[in-house]
């Protein structure tokens, strides 16, 4: 890790990358030939392309939690149900530990990849106190999670699927689910548009990056 | 493009002048590269994550080639990592298969009963007009692209393994494979299984039909797959 220090990025050695199959071309070279991916020293309109679909995710993410995501319809009764209004009954009847899954899952995981995938950005082009390799991690935690998030939508499907007992109890799906997997699909794509070479470019919060982390 | 060796640590195998030695894990070894000649392009390694580049030096089996300075995983070879995705790859499609047709769940409640297969739970979405593109999207997401990437995994890597010359279209077949992979849910959706029985335990009695320990086998089978995939290893199969 002592070598950090001189390890060059190719566009510093007047090379351009493939990021797709790693093969370094002279500058200046259009498309790779090992894998034919286009290449670009850093991608363009890398940012615009993050804050697009972070804008679009999170405005999906309002009626994603004010329309609800599951209806319940039973002999007596009909009930809509919102995400966090869904993880508070299940809380009320004593399910405290299913409850915080939920909530955690659809609610607290959603928002920090939102502030998670800001930051990033904002860390781009204003400078940040966090480390390149912290906020890279940061960056691969966000990657990674994203996809995760569908589960919501997933578990819909099953529940409605599933819970069809005519007049006893039938579950169907709320206008919800659709706007949360535009939420969660546009998350991802705001995550993959975000090129983390950029984090590289600008200089560590020296002089003792690790230390200041605390 | 005119670096000398200023580190004095530097004591890589196999690397040129110019080199110093970068974080290794197991014997693997990647190197910094000094002055590169355009033909020496082909041993230069670059990590995709952070833009830092790298002599390529092929590290052990079970080794791997880490970046020095965001960890990203660069080379990780395994013994018959080919034979063992391909294996991989045509159980994805065989499970995904049969449980997309086959009923996976059963509920029962107050004498009345349901079943519904993998299939069943994507047209869901189907009963309201509003919400018909989302069956097209979780069909999509949990059988159409898993399966069309084991596919292409097939495809690409039966002639390496076979030590023929590569299938036609090979690299755009596995650049397809590659963009597909974040969109290959059925691991996400086998544990969405897991979260739904949780909800509805209580308010009927849930069976398991064998489409749900399929999917459950599943789960395990792309954690398998993302352990022998080098990317590395493929494209410059390919490239021969």
């Amino acid at each position: 890790m002592d070598v950090s220090g001189e390890v060059k990025s190719a566009r510093d050695m007047g090379l351009v990358a493939c990021t797709r199959c790693t093969r370094v071309w002279p500058a200046g070279t259009r498309s790779c030939a090992r894998c034919g991916q286009w290449l670009h020293p850093r991608e363009p309109l890398s940012l615009q392309r993050v804050w697009a679909w972070w804008s679009l995710g999170l405005i999906a993410y309002v009626p994603a939690n004010l329309y609800p995501m599951l209806e319940t319809r039973t002999l007596v009764s009909t009930q809509d149900n919102t995400i966090v209004g869904g993880a508070v009954e299940i809380a009320g009847h004593g399910s405290w530990g299913i409850a915080a899954v939920i909530l955690t899952a659809s609610v607290l995981i959603p928002i920090g990849k939102f502030l998670a995938v800001a930051g990033l950005a904002l860390s781009v082009a204003h400078g940040s106190h966090v480390s390149r390799t912290r906020r890279q991690q940061l960056y691969e935690v966000v990657e990674y999670i994203g996809r995760w998030s569908m589960i919501d939508v997933f578990v819909v499907a099953i529940l409605s699927a599933l819970v069809q007992l005519g007049a006893v109890v039938s579950i169907s799906p709320g206008p919800a689910s659709l706007f949360f997997a535009v939420s969660v699909i546009a998350t991802m794509l705001s995550a993959q548009s975000f090129d983390s070479r950029l984090l590289w470019d600008g200089p560590d919060p020296s002089p003792a990056p690790r230390s200041r982390l605390a | 493009m005119s670096d000398t060796p200023s580190d004095p640590r530097a004591s890589a195998p196999g690397a040129g002048s110019g080199l110093a030695s970068t974080r290794v894990e197991g014997r693997a070894e990647a190197c910094v590269a000094g002055s590169v000649p355009d033909a020496d392009l082909a041993s230069l390694i670059a990590c995709p994550q952070c833009d830092a580049v790298y002599r390529a030096v092929q590290p052990a089996p079970r080794a791997r080639a880490v970046c020095a300075r965001c960890h990203t995983v660069l080379i990780a070879p395994h013994r018959q990592a080919g034979q063992r995705l391909i294996a991989v790859a045509l159980a994805v499609v065989v499970l995904i298969g049969a449980a997309t047709l086959t009923p996976f769940l059963r509920v029962e409640a107050g004498g009345m009963s349901n079943a519904t297969s993998v299939l069943g739970a994507a047209l869901a979405f189907s009963a309201r007009p509003m919400l018909m593109a989302l069956t097209l999207a979780v069909a999509a997401l949990i059988v159409f692209v898993p399966v069309l990437r084991a596919l292409l995994i097939l495809y690409v890597l039966t002639p390496i393994v076979l030590d023929r010359p590569p299938a036609r279209h090979a690299r755009a077949a596995f650049r397809l494979s590659e963009a597909l992979r974040p969109w290959s849910m059925a691991e996400v959706f086998a544990i969405g299984c897991a979260v739904a029985l949780v909800k509805i335990s209580d308010l009927a009695q849930v069976e398991f039909g064998p489409a749900f320990w399929m999917f459950s086998a599943l789960v395990i089978l792309i954690v398998v797959q993302d352990t022998f995939m080098c990317r590395y290893s493929v494209w410059t199969s390919l490239e021969k």
